[in-house]
């Protein structure tokens, strides 16, 4: 099928993703004192490394440039903020599951009024609502308006008595976050090889003949969109646990400009890129911060020159290396994906 | 075959502003025909393959398919009632192969997405469809091919398998010969010629020679009205028809 990349994709990211696994071990050695500071840095990262990848499905698989995407990544935050009681632990049993119905909920009625809207327009109805909402939470005093919401305890994870994972621990936290990634990673790559993927892909390609064909696309993209809307929920929540808060610029368009910038570096359509964009955008503006107060300006110039230079960003770099730029031969990997083995098709054509 | 109408227009009109590109068309396909569509450019080809697939609603009149009206439904459920159609610009999925081109046309006619992710089974009949379509349409040789990669007669081609592969009862193919070299064109007229005795079709089409050589019966078209419409001897020897279009192609040919 079409998301399968050479084997050199999946030992970088395993080499990767065991790197930042047993950074306890080697941290210390590297960051002295300040490693309490990074590993909570690289946690935030592993979020929005999940959150970069819901986004992914929408603009990269599907083709529908969202720029209201923040609005999730809020309604996860705020959810756990507003469910979360004042003096006491929330449980995750019943956090994520509500998380997860809140966002399903609320992508599938801003789903249902955007849906059908294409390229500008769609980029315009999803930045409308994502406006809206950052409005109507910032300006409401339920939500603590332009102040956010603190959140005391972060979820318990018990299982009767027992403490299975104490999150309020930030190692365990980061492990957690690094667990809720990868569990994520490999769900969108089971969906984008599925035969549901199978038709994303025809929609991005050509909506008008899948239609054609028998489709009713809106309800396919409209199911991708609540699968996007649900996994940056869910980033949302962790993003709020990590920070003891949820406030209104997790809602707003620059928190959806911002992730749009990391997927685009991290490579679109490829659902490992926006991971390694996530961490690439995170780890420069880490360092343009402390270069200039106007790390704007250095940030603005990498994205532009990315764009130019690496047209498929990160992700393009390994799958295609330029060192490397012979076509490779996916044509007989697919082959041997398939139900029908290529032997037999051989065999009829003789 | 009976020989009720499998598809049958009546008074059928499309404007667009002041324009009328068709007007006053009643039209009928019977089952198992051939049925070309000819005319001089601008004439409302295009605009009445459009009618009969659902892609724009008409002004006037109606379209029946099978005696029942097709007013007021999707183009997917026009294509799921089973008129499968092919566009003149080609129209496929560059980054997937021929293989899967195939199969999503068939997927959503033997029981959708859903169903197959269950069914090992059923996944196994929509590739061997696929692959069937694939034999008809010449174009085994090129199953793991990416579409992209493909000449331009094979994409065409491949539009012309996508159709088949979803099982429909009547194939609109709108120029499937457009853009084509003589080799091109000579094939997928051979191509159809053997869709014939299991295909109900209606086609537009430039080329004479192919559509004289396909057709059973022709309409001309004229300026959005039908100027004649009968066997292919009836259009051959009509006079009208030789001094509005076969007259002038004639001319401009002899030029």
């Amino acid at each position: 099928m079409l998301h399968r990349y050479p084997r050199r994709v999946a030992i970088i990211m395993l080499a990767l993703t065991l790197c930042v696994a047993v950074f306890p071990l080697w941290g210390p050695a590297v960051f002295g004192d300040q490693v309490d500071f990074i590993q909570e840095k690289l946690t935030l990262m592993v979020i929005l490394a999940l959150f970069t990848m819901s986004l992914d499905l929408l603009v990269g698989i599907v083709g529908l440039v969202s720029l209201g995407h923040a609005l999730f990544f809020g309604v996860g935050a705020y959810t756990l903020a507003l469910a979360s009681p004042e003096y006491s632990a929330a449980s995750l049993w019943w956090m994520l599951p509500l998380v997860i119905a809140v966002a399903a909920i609320t992508a599938f009625v801003v789903g249902l009024l955007v849906i059908r809207t294409k390229g500008i327009f769609f980029i315009m109805s999803t930045l409308a609502f994502g406006q809206m909402f950052f409005y109507l939470i910032s300006t409401s005093q339920f939500a603590g308006g332009t102040d956010g919401l603190f959140i005391m305890f972060r979820p318990s994870v018990t299982f009767g008595e027992t403490t299975l994972l104490d999150l309020s621990n930030s190692q365990t936290f980061f492990y957690f976050c690094l667990g809720l990634l990868i569990v994520g990673y490999l769900f969108m790559r089971w969906l984008t090889r599925s035969y549901f993927g199978q038709v994303l892909d025809g929609i991005h390609d050509n909506e008008h003949r899948m239609q054609a064909l028998g489709y009713a696309t809106s309800g396919y993209k409209l199911v991708a969109f609540v699968i996007a809307g649900v996994l940056a929920a869910i980033a949302g929540m962790l993003a709020a646990m990590q920070y003891g808060f949820a406030n209104p610029v997790q809602l707003g368009w620059h928190t959806s400009g911002e992730v749009l910038m990391m997927l685009i570096l991290g490579g679109m359509g490829t659902i490992f890129g926006p991971i390694l964009g996530a961490f690439a955008y995170e780890i420069l503006l880490y360092v343009y911060e402390h270069l200039t107060v106007h790390w704007p300006i250095l940030m603005g110039l990498t994205i532009i020159a990315s764009v130019l230079v690496l047209p498929r960003g990160i992700a393009g770099l390994i799958i295609a290396p330029p060192w490397n730029r012979k076509k490779t031969p996916v044509a007989k990997e697919q082959a041997a994906e398939s139900v029908i083995p290529p032997n037999s098709i051989q065999r009829n054509e003789g | 075959m009976s020989n009720e109408p499998i598809l049958a227009t009546h008074g059928l009109i499309r404007r667009f502003g002041g324009l009328v590109a068709v007007s006053d068309v009643d039209f009928d396909v019977r089952p198992g025909e051939i049925h070309a569509i000819l005319g001089p450019n601008g004439a409302g080809k295009s605009t009445l393959i459009n009618l009969l697939s659902g892609e724009i609603p008409p002004s006037e009149g109606q379209v029946l398919f099978h005696g029942k009206p097709i007013q007021g439904k999707s183009v997917r459920q026009i294509a799921r009632m089973g008129i499968g159609r092919s566009h003149q610009k080609t129209n496929i999925f560059p980054r997937l192969n021929c293989l899967q081109n195939c199969e999503l046309a068939s997927r959503i006619h033997m029981g959708g997405v859903f169903g197959s992710w269950r069914s090992r089974q059923r996944a196994r009949k929509v590739s061997e469809r696929a692959l069937e379509v694939l034999e008809t349409c010449h174009l085994v040789h090129r199953a793991y091919t990416p579409a992209a990669d493909m000449s331009y007669g094979e994409q065409r081609q491949l539009q012309i398998a996508m159709v088949l592969a979803t099982a429909p009862t009547l194939m609109l193919l709108d120029e499937p010969m457009a853009g084509m070299g003589r080799e091109e064109t000579w094939q997928v007229t051979e191509l159809l010629k053997s869709l014939t005795d299991r295909y109900t079709l209606v086609l537009i089409e430039h080329d004479m020679d192919s559509v004289f050589c396909l057709a059973d019966r022709i309409t001309v078209m004229v300026d959005g009205c039908v100027l004649e419409s009968g066997t292919t001897d009836q259009i051959r020897t009509s006079e009208k028809v030789r001094e509005v279009y076969l007259g002038r192609h004639h001319e401009e040919a002899t030029a």
